[in-house]
């Protein structure tokens, strides 16, 4: 399999003067998090002292199975709580608040295990991601007139998203009738309609075929370049090197190591984390 | 033949169609949302209540409909506020256990010169009324084989009222699961965390859900009222069973489902009580058995429809072949 070597490492301007740490500051962080714990009865799932997302960047969150990164995920968006911490997100602070709040906000995030309403239409799927729709009041939801236009807006977003990911024959179908690969599209893709200002994606390409997530990881890039911000978790290091700007790693619910893409993987920490003794595997080279 | 005439009016009779309106209300909480409501004959009883109550106290028919409702609608708030956090399991307990609540209270003999206790209200005394409205003249009139009287009780006059009540709210059903609203509840009987994900209020539209369906189920009571009477016994956890017998047999989610659901079964249902009176000797099969025996025949039904058409008549089976 020929895989594509990223050209000469160019560090993505905002993390020129980010000192390789974990915890580091970043010139212009979305997110704000300190001193946050979640422990499952004896075990520590997530132990983070601090952690800056830069805006208006890629961010890859990576770590061995069970770091506890799908469990940052859940606190960061209000789906699960933490023991202790706080966390703001554009300045404010959104510790205690609802998953649908955190949403609002502009913080939309995806699943690992993939929830795709299955028993409706892929379209239905993607039109229920539009935020504020004035037709999801129960009176103005008798009156068409009320939210037909805005409706037929969010239908023609929706299709130009589903072409982008590659869905759009699919549109009639249940989103239960989708390989599992496809569900992840439709996921991300759903994430998407509510024009959120930052995306968290739990291993967005698990599944995904490699010509896909070839034009996939161009449109996250397109994202970032619209003025999105990008947190990912990703098990696959090609993907994370060919995207990402800046690379978070954890490891049994601590972050271990913080750096750009091309160099963090040469950290020390992250080579015990990953591989314990077998220091002479060159991770490099993808898993 | 009588008995064949006799189905047929079964068909259209006001008792189906308050039946009907019922089955529409449990079609938002189970088809739309996806809620467990397993006490559904609790909002019609507290819609009988209230609106019995209401007239004999004086109210005008519109404020003891306006009050019926009111108390649904206070029902459903105090049902979800604790339960719609939680799993739907513990809706579905909750319910059945508050139904009967309401149920038990009603027949309680310190309410009686309310409720009348475990005699319950008999109809005489708040149908008049809603007869006073009726265009019709008092007397029997026959249209083809049928005959009904034209006010009272279960008459021309309810039947036209409580069928008009069940086109309304299959309009109403209509309007709704087509709408952005529906879409978000849709979204909510699939999977509540992905539509939180996407920032809706899921507790919010849940609650919703429970408020209007249980609304339209005290409808359904008031119009059970108006062609009988107030009972408790009457209204308790086999008449639940009932409105979901009817509503899988027409087919979840759909938006005739429920008013055909009860057409039908309860047409059935009607022919099996009258063969057997008819055409089975009373040594073998006693008027009341054959009673037992058509109260038997909804559960017999409820299994077959699992078994075998699970999706109901008018439901979709390509939907239903998608599991997760
Ligand atoms: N609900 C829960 N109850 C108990 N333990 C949990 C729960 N959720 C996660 N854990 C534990 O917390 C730890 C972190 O899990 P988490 O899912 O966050 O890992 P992850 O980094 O996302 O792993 P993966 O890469 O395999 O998805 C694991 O040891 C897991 O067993
Ligand atoms: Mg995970």
């Amino acid at each position: 399999m020929a895989k594509k070597r990223s050209n000469a490492p160019a560090v993505h301007p905002a993390f020129a003067d980010v000192p390789h740490e974990p915890g580091a500051p970043k010139p212009d962080p979305v997110v704000v998090a300190h001193g946050i714990l979640r422990k499952f009865g004896g075990l520590t799932a997530v132990d983070v002292d601090h952690l800056e997302i830069q805006r208006n960047a890629i961010t890859a969150l990576i770590g061995p199975n069970g770091a506890g990164k799908s469990t940052l995920f859940n606190l960061l968006t209000g789906f699960d709580r933490p023991q202790n911490g706080a966390w703001e997100f554009n300045g404010h602070s959104l510790s205690s608040r609802s998953p649908a709040q955190v949403a609002r906000a502009g913080m939309v995030r995806t699943f690992q295990l993939t929830k795709a309403l299955s028993r409706m239409t892929v379209l239905e799927n993607m039109r229920l991601g539009a935020a504020g729709q004035r037709g999801e009041n129960i009176f103005a939801a008798l009156l068409q007139p009320l939210w037909g236009a805005q409706e037929e807006a969010h239908t023609e977003r929706a299709l130009a998203l589903l072409e982008r990911f590659k869905l759009l024959e699919k549109k009639d179908d249940y989103a239960g009738e989708l390989s599992g690969g496809q569900r992840k599209l439709l996921e991300m893709a759903r994430a998407l309609m509510s024009e959120p200002e930052i995306v968290m994606l739990d291993e967005p390409m698990a599944g995904v075929n490699p010509a896909l997530t070839e034009s996939l990881l161009d449109h996250i890039v397109q994202l970032r370049d619209e003025g999105v911000t990008v947190l990912f978790v990703e098990h696959d290091m090609h993907m994370v090197r060919r995207i990402s700007d800046w690379v978070v790693v954890m490891a049994e619910g601590r972050i271990i190591a913080e750096g750009p893409p091309h160099s963090v993987m040469s950290n020390p920490a992250v080579q015990d984390a990953y591989l314990g003794a077998h220091h002479d595997t060159d991770l490099s080279e993808g898993q | 033949m009588d008995l064949l005439i006799d189905t047929l009016q079964q068909l259209f009779s006001p008792l189906t169609a308050a039946f009907a309106i019922a089955a529409i209300g449990l079609n938002v909480h189970f088809g739309l949302t996806g809620l467990l409501n397993m006490g559904h004959a609790g909002f019609m009883l507290i819609g009988a209540y209230g609106y019995a109550i209401a007239t004999i106290q004086g109210a005008p028919i519109w404020l003891a409909v306006i009050i019926s409702l009111a108390g649904a609608g206070l029902f459903a708030l105090l049902l979800g506020w604790p339960t719609l956090k939680l799993r739907g399991d513990y809706l579905a307990i909750v319910t059945i256990a508050a139904a009967e609540m309401v149920r038990l209270v009603g027949r309680t003999q310190a309410l009686e010169p309310w409720t009348g206790a475990s005699t319950g209200i008999t109809g005489k005394e708040y149908k008049e009324p809603f007869e006073a409205t009726s265009p019709f003249p008092e007397r029997l009139i026959p249209v083809g084989p049928f005959e009904l009287h034209g006010t009272a009780s279960s008459s021309w006059w309810l039947t036209l009222v409580s069928w008009s009540v069940v086109a309304l709210l299959i309009v109403l059903y209509w309007l709704l699961q087509r709408s952005p609203w529906g879409r978000v509840l849709r979204g909510i009987r699939e999977d509540e965390d992905a539509v939180r994900s996407l920032g809706k209020n899921v507790y919010s539209f849940k609650m919703q859900a429970l408020v209007l369906g249980g609304m339209i189920g005290a409808l359904g009571g008031v119009s059970y009222a108006l062609g009988a009477q107030v009972h408790p016994d009457s209204m308790g956890r086999p008449t639940t069973f009932l409105i979901w017998t009817l509503l899988l047999l027409g087919g979840a989610a759909s938006v005739f489902g429920p008013a055909l659901g009860s057409m039908l079964f309860l047409a059935t249902q009607f022919l099996v009580k009258g063969v057997l009176d008819v055409f089975v000797p009373d040594d073998i099969v006693s008027a009341p058995q054959a009673e037992t025996i058509s109260l038997a025949f909804v559960g017999i039904t409820l299994m077959l429809l699992i078994i075998f058409r699970p999706q109901g008549i008018l439901g979709k089976r390509r939907e239903l072949a998608i599991n997760g």
